[in-house]
């Protein structure tokens, strides 16, 4: 996924920002990665470069952090967050298979966003509906026992909702 | 100051303070070993579990690599339980080493064949199912080759990296995932890597290698 000239310019300004009110000490790198994921909602690679000079530490380091800890992207959230539940009792029903149905469909890895912007995907644990496994969340919605047919309905349906109200727009 | 210690019965002098490893090995006693550095003294990353010994006075064996030698110390490099732990670690690295020794270019100057045969163990796990992560083979650096699907995640191609002066690998992800990767995961020849070689000389496996002309 490409970000735009605009994006890594807003990127750079925030991260620098944020970087004013930390020394160099590297134990600051979490704490700084963490406002800037809660800015941006994800760490592009100007960002990680920006924070490597101010810790004076080698840009894949930061890299190296980055991608140890889930909770930091490394691409824009989509416009709708498919999150897939790997609980236990999810795991147990077959998330694996939900994951990799996602995957196929985006075309993208966990992780990642479409390259229209439209989908990012994400793991998570327990979202505490283990009745209904498999889970997937979207947005804030909850779907209970998926199975990869149900995923190719999901789209569909939040496809067939984009265009609604884009011609709902029109009118 | 010298301290005298005895391992496998044969009394050895070090400098006190050194790690036991390296007294071991300047006198000509095989310990295996993968991610220790001579000159990380602070804190070694003791992350192979390869260099485990038996110390009198220790009631569990311990890594030679993190012991600093001390006078008197009675060392036995190999016993049940040393063995016992040895086996397994080697057997976790391998389960996840891509094994081609035939087409490797580490094969016979390869440290996993050395640990092998020193320690009488077999290359391929036979408790462990193998999984293969996959990743793609990286050539496009002007000469070096890495192939991550035969890394064993020593580190020591970064700190060779690093000590060149340069900080182009590190370490990213986690668990299973981890990985030796630049920046991104860029492909190396993107990424600022001058081809020096050192990655190559540093790594004890076959995972980084220079092209072949
Ligand atoms: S494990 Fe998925 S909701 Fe509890
Ligand atoms: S050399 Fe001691 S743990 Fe790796």
């Amino acid at each position: 996924m490409k970000l735009t000239e605009e994006e890594k310019k807003t990127a750079l300004i925030i991260t620098r920002q944020i970087l004013k009110e930390f020394n160099g000490n590297r134990g600051n790198l979490i704490p700084v990665l963490q406002q800037v994921q809660n800015k941006l909602g994800y760490v592009p690679p100007v960002a990680m470069e920006e924070m490597a000079a101010h810790f004076d530490i080698p840009a894949v380091d930061v890299y190296g952090v980055l991608t140890f800890y889930n909770q930091f992207r490394l691409t824009p959230p989509g416009k709708n967050q498919v999150k897939i539940c790997m609980g236990t009792a999810c795991h147990m029903r077959g998330a694996h298979t939900i994951q990799e149905a996602w995957e196929r469909r985006l075309n993208i890895k966990v992780g990642e966003t479409t390259e229209d912007r439209e989908f990012s995907l994400e793991r998570v644990a327990c979202v505490g509906c283990c009745t209904m496994a498999p889970v997937v969340v979207i947005n804030e919605q909850v779907h209970g026992k998926v199975t990869p047919t149900r995923v190719d309905g999901l789209l569909f349906s939040y496809q067939l909702d984009k265009q609604q109200t884009k011609e709902g727009g029109t009118e | 100051m010298e301290v005298t210690i005895t391992i496998d019965g044969k009394q050895i002098k070090a400098r006190k303070g050194t790690m036991l490893l390296w007294a071991a090995l300047d006198n000509g006693i095989y310990i295996p070993h993968l991610c220790a550095a001579r000159e990380e003294t602070e804190s070694p990353p003791a992350s192979c579990r390869l260099c485990f010994v038996e110390v009198e006075g220790y009631p569990a064996p311990v890594t030679a690599c993190t012991l600093p030698v001390a006078e008197g110390m009675v060392v036995n490099t190999s016993s049940e339980r040393v063995n016992r732990l040895v086996a397994a670690g080697f057997e976790l690295i391998m389960s996840n080493h891509r094994l081609d020794c035939k087409n490797c270019p580490a094969n016979g100057n390869c440290e996993l064949q050395r640990i092998a045969k020193a320690r009488k163990l077999r290359l391929k796990p036979k408790n462990l199912p193998v999984l293969h992560r996959d990743l793609p083979v990286d050539d496009s650096a002007e000469n070096i080759v890495y192939d991550p699907s035969k890394c064993v995640l020593c580190g020591r191609c970064i700190r060779a990296c690093r000590n060149h002066g340069q900080s182009v690998v590190g370490f990213a992800r986690r668990g299973f995932e981890r990985v030796v990767t630049t920046c991104g995961d860029v492909p190396l020849g993107e990424s600022g890597c001058d081809s020096c070689g050192e990655c190559v000389k540093a790594c004890p496996v076959g995972a980084m290698s220079l092209k072949k002309k």
